[in-house]
């Protein structure tokens, strides 16, 4: 019904324009396949519309175009293109919403649209498969790691903290000294702006809180690991000054902060960098040393006029000559490819031990950002539960008690 | 029109034949129907076609990403009687509404009886304030954002003169002031403009009639000029009153809904509930409240005209 209101309707308003019985280029025809991303940046588009044009030459009548979308508003854009019935036929999907796409059908599998699925790291596909099967490639696995200004270290009269004094005691002085000393800010957990707070698992990891049980059942903000971890961070934030304060922004990349907690991806912005930067692995927490990681995945939608055409454009795009191109902005999740040397070759800014530290080591041992399914909603009520934390003398454990009993409801569904 | 004159030659003792079917009446009557044809296909499509489907997705429970539309009864609706959400945003869609209604129009009118006066400048400060109303509101909150933000430049101005400013956006009792204000000085120029057209129509010789019978300026302000432009207060707090409910993009930009729930308004919690949670049937029943909303308000706001509204009396 809904179906057939939305097309009368669909008819009315483009009356004159189309006619109504299927505007879709047939199969056999010049089609155009459609893929969402996240990036604007300009290196990646010219890396896509090259591997785009290449297939083009194999395959004249299939024309790949690439939709850029923020980020900050990207599941929620492709969703409502699929609502509205304008549904991508390639998307990348972020790992918060990965159970929510993998496990609603709203995926084609892509089992026969991967070439040697045999070399994929099994910790890379864990988030994308669903009873067996492959939904999305997870095109990049990227770890976190902790950049640093090595120049403003040095003007603050400070030190990187190295081999076993790199813990996040040492992390929250340094940075608060140089803070003090600069008038720029300590470390900047990138992206979290006291809004997203997923990013903060590259915190807590250390005290190995998790924010719920593996069975996704379990909140696990009231447990002590967590209330350890978030206890720290407020005074780092409150009393040590190390991390700017709610509302203060800061870009790292803009040499307004000493350090900045950020993917590896980012490394790109240093390019032209005016100040002098080193990347090294997330500090040692009470619980030892960790790694997080932030995935995408490309999916084809099972919506689309032309999945067949878009799982065949996925085998090219992440064939392992593609995946090699890829590597110098997505660590890929091909275990022959996650070598220090192969990624150096991609790399050139990073040197061979940050990546061999960051990223090998990262991907190895990583834990993948807090996802569940119907994030989006749990995500929104944490956030909303946490913000009576970011403000001086609040009560840790009463407000992280606060969200496991505005989040239980939602983790039991 | 020959054979029809023949015919009746031909059968004169007949009664006389049947007009013709387009006469100048139907032709009026078509032709204003094609008029307005374009308005009223535009009107079904874009306003009375979505009103009905969002009542009739309201009694569904629809999930985009599986590709489910079934049908649910009232299922959306108890769960909006339960929703233990609802309270919160009601009051901040409340608050919201009553902060900008009550200091929109009250600066309007007050800048318009100040702009009124003649003197020198009046035209620049016109212009002044009312130009905010053509810049994109986008443009505008995003930076008003920076301006708030607890090291931007309204507190760095406050700490000119001494003041340790709030954080205005991440604090629970400034969030929602700072959103009504920055909302207040984007739109009061309209309503000003409103105002000042009504008190340019108020007659001279009223005011002239009323210095001469001993009023005092208070008295004629509320005596003539107030009863007067009635009918344009009842015109931009109705505008005023159905705007503040339809606040999005200035929640979305300044405070997503936070700290907290405390600037989660109607439309923003909609917004949350259809496009980010992916439950597009009970967004949908959210709306439904919406539009309730803002038509119990509307009729209540012309039904109590008569009270009060000059030409309605």
């Amino acid at each position: 019904m809904r179906k057939i209101a939305a097309t009368a309707l669909l008819c009315t308003l483009t009356a004159g324009l189309a006619a109504c019985g299927g505007g879709q280029a047939e199969a056999d025809g010049p089609i155009t396949l459609r893929m969402t991303t996240w990036s604007a940046n300009p290196a990646h588009v010219q890396l896509f519309d090259s591997i785009a044009a290449e297939y083009k030459q194999s395959h004249p009548d299939v024309t790949v175009t690439f939709e850029a979308l923020p980020l900050e508003n990207y599941t929620t854009t492709v969703t409502t293109q699929i609502a509205g019935g304008n549904a991508p036929d390639m998307a990348w999907i972020l790992e918060s919403a990965a159970p929510d796409f993998v496990s609603s059908g709203a995926l084609a599998p892509l089992d026969d649209a991967v070439e040697e699925a045999a070399d994929l790291a099994p910790s890379a596909t864990a988030l994308w498969k669903q009873d067996g099967k492959l939904m999305a490639y997870p095109f990049s696995t990227s770890p976190f790691g902790v950049f640093v200004n090595t120049d403003l270290l040095k003007q603050a009269g400070q030190s990187l903290p190295a081999g076993n004094g790199w813990t996040w005691d040492n992390v929250v002085k340094v940075a608060g000294a140089t803070a003090a000393k600069t008038g720029k800010q300590g470390v900047v957990v990138r992206d979290f702006d006291y809004k997203d707070w997923t990013y903060l698992a590259t915190v807590f990891q250390g005290w190995g809180a998790r924010a719920w049980s593996e069975d996704g059942k379990t909140c696990g903000f009231d447990q002590k690991p967590m209330v350890d971890a978030m206890t720290f961070l407020h005074q780092g934030i409150f009393t040590g000054k190390a991390f700017p304060a709610p509302g203060v922004a800061a870009d790292f990349f803009a040499g307004e902060s000493a350090m900045t907690i950020a993917q590896i991806s980012r490394a790109s912005l240093l390019k032209d960098a005016k100040f002098g930067w080193d990347l090294v692995p997330l500090p040692a927490g009470p619980a030892g040393d960790y790694s997080v990681i932030g995935q995408g995945g490309l999916g084809v939608l099972r919506k689309s006029e032309n999945a067949a055409a878009a799982s065949e454009f996925v085998k090219f795009f992440t064939s392992p000559a593609n995946s090699a191109k890829l590597a110098q902005f997505f660590p890929p999740p091909r275990t022959s490819q996650l070598t220090a040397e192969t990624l150096g070759k991609a790399n050139p800014l990073l040197k061979p031990e940050q990546l061999q530290d960051v990223v090998v080591d990262g991907i190895a041992n990583g834990v993948v950002k807090p996802s569940h399914t119907g994030s989006a909603e749990i995500t929104q009520a944490v956030r909303a539960a946490l913000d009576p934390l970011w403000k001086p003398g609040a009560d840790v454990p009463g407000v992280l008690r606060g969200v496991c009993t505005a989040i239980s409801p939602l983790l039991a569904k | 029109m020959t054979v029809v004159m023949d015919r009746v030659d031909e059968t004169r003792s007949t009664p006389p034949a049947p007009r013709p079917f387009w006469t100048t009446r139907r032709r009026d009557r078509l032709t204003g129907y094609l008029f307005i044809t374009p308005a009223l296909l535009g009107s079904i499509a874009f306003v009375f076609a979505p009103l009905v489907l969002v009542v009739w997705y309201s009694l569904h429970e629809w999930n985009v990403l599986a590709d489910t539309f079934d049908f649910a009864g009232a299922e959306n609706y108890r769960k909006l009687a339960e929703d233990p959400n609802v309270p919160a945003v009601l009051r901040a869609t409340a608050l919201f509404s009553v902060g900008l209604v009550v200091l929109n129009l009250a600066l309007a009118l007050l800048l318009a009886v100040l702009l009124n006066q003649k003197l020198r400048g009046t035209t620049f400060f016109r212009v002044l304030f009312f130009s905010p109303v053509v810049v994109s509101l986008l443009a505008w909150t995003i930076v008003w954002g920076f301006l708030l933000q607890d090291n931007g430049g309204v507190n760095g101005l406050l700490g000119l003169f001494g003041i340790d400013g709030p954080n205005w956006l991440r604090s629970g009792g400034t969030a929602m002031a700072a959103v009504v204000i920055v909302q207040v000085f984007k739109n009061v120029g309209l309503n000003m403009v409103l105002f000042l057209a009504a008190l340019q129509g108020v007659p001279q010789e009223l005011y002239e009639a009323a210095r001469t019978d001993g009023a005092g300026p208070w008295t004629i302000f509320r005596r003539i000029t107030l009863p007067l432009i009635s009918p344009t207060i009842l015109l931009t707090s109705i505008i005023t009153v159905v705007g503040s409910l339809q606040v999005f993009a200035q929640i979305s930009v300044l405070t997503q809904g936070g700290p907290g729930t405390s600037t989660t308004v109607l439309v923003y919690y909609l917004y949350q509930q259809a496009f980010q949670f992916h439950a597009f049937g009970y967004g949908a029943t959210l709306s439904v409240l919406l539009f309730l909303i803002v038509l119990a308000l509307t009729v209540l706001q012309w039904q109590m005209r008569k009270r009060w509204v000059f030409h309605e009396q």
